[in-house]
């Protein structure tokens, strides 16, 4: 069986496509989310040191991947439509968007959560938090972008430029951050614990980081049906849809 | 090679005859470097620590006050149409204009540098290496900058925008730039930062003129 990748490349096709698709990966990531929030914050036995609090892990570092995974698939669709010039690669780039913004957002709000009882602070200056502030502020970088450009099509392709160099620079912002933050605070604090996880907890977390991922597919093939709706309103295919029928274009 | 020439050369009669425009990015800087010590206080000791990072965020504010109008004015009175249109390379032409952008907002900056860090009470070696780490990082700022001038080109409230896009891309530099003096002055010796520093310039200059080509070309398709 070949997958006809250009067949579902074209907005019309894929739209049929991510409609069918969606409610599954909203189910399983229901699912998938209610058994890890289970095994998380039930089953899992209370840390050794650091008590009942370590249990946002199993929030914190799956919403932190997903922010990071998310901002690669921008750059990849970005790239995919700065080189073959499809339309759905702009519809995907900005249907990613939102939810890396939110997941980076959520990654520094558990961080902060965990860091007030586990440091005592809210905030520090530690490498990792810094980057992905910094990604967090990427992902708004591009959203003003595009939102900010009227015509669609230059939106889309500015908003990929924009997502290919930030995706050269995360790399580059990460290094120097470590960098002067080994200059700055030497060893005051640091995320990597030294024991080795147990293994529910690390089954917790990576069901957790599942769920996460069948999230964003489904919100982003939800949106992206949403996207093309709008951008190809005119279209009769839009027009002859039961649910378009009688709204004006 | 010629072309390149020109167009700096062009660049640089133009933002002559509309000094105002040059200067007050200039002033702008002076000013922030000034406000700082009234916010937090003169005690010289403490001016020598924040010192090179509040002339470095002041160089980064002000290099980018400049870069709205890098394409703006081509822009508007079509200008930059032409040069899209002209047998010459458009990435020469780019690197034409962020040079002429550089000299005009970068130059002064590093120029101006080590007069404010006197305010600041830095010391002799410390007021070198500032101009020399300026030296090498304000042209990176005016590589990476094109590139959101370019994408913002006629859009909405670009002066702000340009901001958002940029400046977390700018911080690479901030962190390298400001480091290199706060190394020198804790002992440890400036020459990483300012390889690192180099190491950044070289491939910003390679490759932002072909990022900044291809925004021009998305922009005025």
């Amino acid at each position: 069986m070949t997958i006809r990748w250009f067949y579902y490349a074209a907005p019309q096709t894929f739209y049929a496509l991510a409609g069918r698709l969606w409610p599954w990966f909203a189910a399983l990531a229901t699912l998938l989310a209610a058994a890890g929030l289970w095994i998380g914050f039930a089953v899992a036995p209370a840390d050794a040191q650091q008590g009942e609090g370590y249990r946002i892990i199993f929030v914190h570092v799956p919403v932190s991947w997903m922010s990071m995974i998310i901002y690669l698939a921008m750059a990849f669709w970005s790239i995919l439509g700065l080189t073959f010039n499809t339309r759905l690669s702009g519809l995907m780039t900005r249907a990613l968007a939102p939810t890396g913004a939110m997941f980076a957002f959520l990654s520094l709000w558990t961080g902060a959560l965990w860091g007030k009882p586990m440091w005592g602070t809210w905030w520090v200056w530690d490498a990792r938090l810094t980057s992905e502030l910094i990604l967090f502020f990427l992902y708004l970088g591009y959203m003003a972008l595009t939102s900010a450009i009227d015509d669609v099509r230059r939106a889309d392709r500015a908003g990929a430029l924009i997502a290919v160099v930030g995706a050269i620079n995360v790399p580059i912002i990460y290094f120097s951050v470590t960098w002067w933050n080994t200059l700055h605070q030497g060893a005051s604090v640091s995320l990597t614990r030294s024991p080795s996880m147990a293994a529910l907890m690390l089954w917790g977390m990576l069901i957790m980081a599942l769920a996460c991922w069948l999230y964003t597919l489904a919100i982003v093939c939800y949106r992206v049906r949403s996207l093309i709706i709008e951008r190809e309103r005119h279209a009769d295919w839009v027009q002859n849809l039961p649910e378009v029928a009688g709204v004006k274009p | 090679m010629n072309i390149f020439f020109t167009v700096v050369v062009r660049d640089l009669r133009l933002a002559l005859r509309r000094k105002t425009e040059v200067l007050s990015a200039l002033f702008f800087f002076v000013v922030v470097a000034a406000l700082f010590p009234l916010a937090i206080g003169h005690e010289p000791a403490m001016l020598r620590q924040i010192g090179p990072g509040v002339l470095w965020v002041g160089a980064l504010l002000a290099s980018m006050l400049a870069l709205s109008r890098l394409f703006e004015v081509d822009y508007r009175d079509g200008a930059l149409e032409h040069m899209l249109l002209s047998p010459h390379p458009l990435w020469l032409l780019v690197l034409g204009k962020i040079t002429a952008h550089w000299l005009l907002s970068g130059l002064p900056l590093v120029i101006l540098a080590p007069v404010l860090g006197l305010q600041l009470n830095l010391s002799a070696d410390a007021l070198a290496l500032l101009s020399l780490t300026l030296l090498l990082g304000t042209p990176v700022l005016s590589c990476i900058g094109a590139i959101g001038a370019a994408l913002t080109l006629g859009v909405r409230g670009g002066g702000v925008l340009i901001s958002l896009l940029v400046l977390p891309l700018f911080v690479p530099v901030l962190v390298f730039g400001a480091g290199a003096v706060q190394a020198l002055s804790s002992g440890l010796g400036a020459q990483a930062h300012l390889s690192i520093l180099l190491a950044l310039l070289l491939p910003a200059l390679f490759f932002s003129p072909w990022a900044c080509s291809a925004a021009l070309r998305i922009a005025l398709e």
